[in-house]
């Protein structure tokens, strides 16, 4: 591919306006599970627009709507979010920005973007095309999808006769699918489902998947050491 | 309550995305810290995946739930989009419990 051609700039536009038509139809369920979890819908929207990282988001009102406690809620979030952080190292060095462009920078770097700037990554002018195109316009159709779920499960009440405490679990299979590309990923999960599941008749609800998360990420740290580095932003864009 | 949860939660959130911008690169950037990085959502999405399926409260139960993660993991096998595997999980956890074969 060459530099940042006519062409090219509208097949980035058109791309990243596909992915966040298909992540603002992704946050309609969010919304409604949001809703069903016992959040209000403004709670719901200010987790879409500040949190901003769809699988904190999941994550966060899975936990209360199981009745979890308030820190480990927050504490899960904030882990699943901590990918974002390398994430934006990677942009800080493609898009260098400074002053309030840092600032929206910061909040746009999620799975999407990151994930279609390095796609881009041939030509910085298209890479930073592709994460600030793919930015907002998840940005704006995930909150709007958003918005229509929690509105929509407001109206239909009693969550567990549309199986939406169903969905809860899809969203996370769904999320955590792309990511088991490689067989130390797929340990690591059947690790940590097995803790957490032996866990949780034992703990307070929320706490067996940060302990089993802790003993996993251990484990599979120890069994990749030496072994070469094969995952880097290897993940498929999938959920924010 | 909730709204502390929240708010506090999203602050934190954007403080990672933030930190990423303005601290030096050594930090994050061992070989170690990569690999735990991004091995933190593999882990608590699996962890999250069978509590929220297996579980009322601190109880292991087998109820509809089942059926809809089931349904999901096909829809993924057969490469649908995220929305459809939520839906079908919906739809199918529905219809178990308006059939009455399980709660």
């Amino acid at each position: 591919m060459t530099a940042l051609t006519p062409e090219r700039r509208r097949r980035i536009i058109i791309d990243a306006i596909g992915i966040g038509a298909a992540t603002g139809a992704y946050a309609i369920s969010f919304g409604a599970i949001s809703v069903a979890a016992g959040l209000s819908v403004l709670q719901t929207q200010a987790l879409s627009s500040l949190m901003f990282t769809g699988a904190s988001q999941f994550a966060m009102v899975g936990v209360l709507g199981a009745g979890g406690g308030a820190v480990t809620a927050i504490a899960i979030a904030t882990l699943l979010g901590s990918r974002n952080a390398l994430y934006a190292l990677h942009m800080s060095t493609v898009l260098r920005p400074r002053g309030w462009r840092r600032l929206a920078a910061a909040q746009l770097t999620i799975d999407e973007s990151t994930g279609m700037a390095i796609g881009h990554q041939d030509d910085p002018p298209s890479s930073r095309l592709a994460f600030w195109s793919t930015g907002v316009a998840v940005f704006v159709l995930w909150n709007l999808g958003t918005l229509v779920g929690a509105l929509g499960a407001d109206v239909l009440g009693n969550p567990a006769r549309f199986g939406l405490d169903a969905a809860i679990p899809a969203a996370f299979l769904a999320l955590l699918w792309p990511r088991l590309v490689s067989r130390l990923t797929r340990t690591v999960a059947v690790l940590s489902a097995a803790v957490a599941l032996i866990l949780t008749p034992l703990l307070p609800s929320g706490t067996p998947v940060l302990v089993a998360g802790a003993i996993a990420v251990t484990i599979g740290v120890l069994l990749s050491r030496g072994a070469q580095e094969t995952e880097e932003f290897g993940q498929k864009a999938v959920g924010s | 309550m909730i709204w502390a949860t929240v708010l506090i939660g999203s602050i934190s959130a954007f403080a990672l995305k933030f930190a990423g911008f303005v601290i030096p690169e050594r930090f994050l950037t061992t070989t170690t810290m990569r690999r735990v990085t991004l091995l933190i959502p593999v882990s608590l999405l699996a962890g999250l995946l069978v509590v929220q399926t297996f579980s009322s409260g601190s109880t292991l139960v087998i109820d509809a739930r089942v059926v809809g993660l089931g349904a999901a993991t096909v829809s993924l096998a057969l490469r649908a989009p995220l929305l459809v595997a939520v839906l079908s999980a919906a739809a199918s956890a529905a219809l178990v419990r308006y059939l009455g074969w399980l709660p």
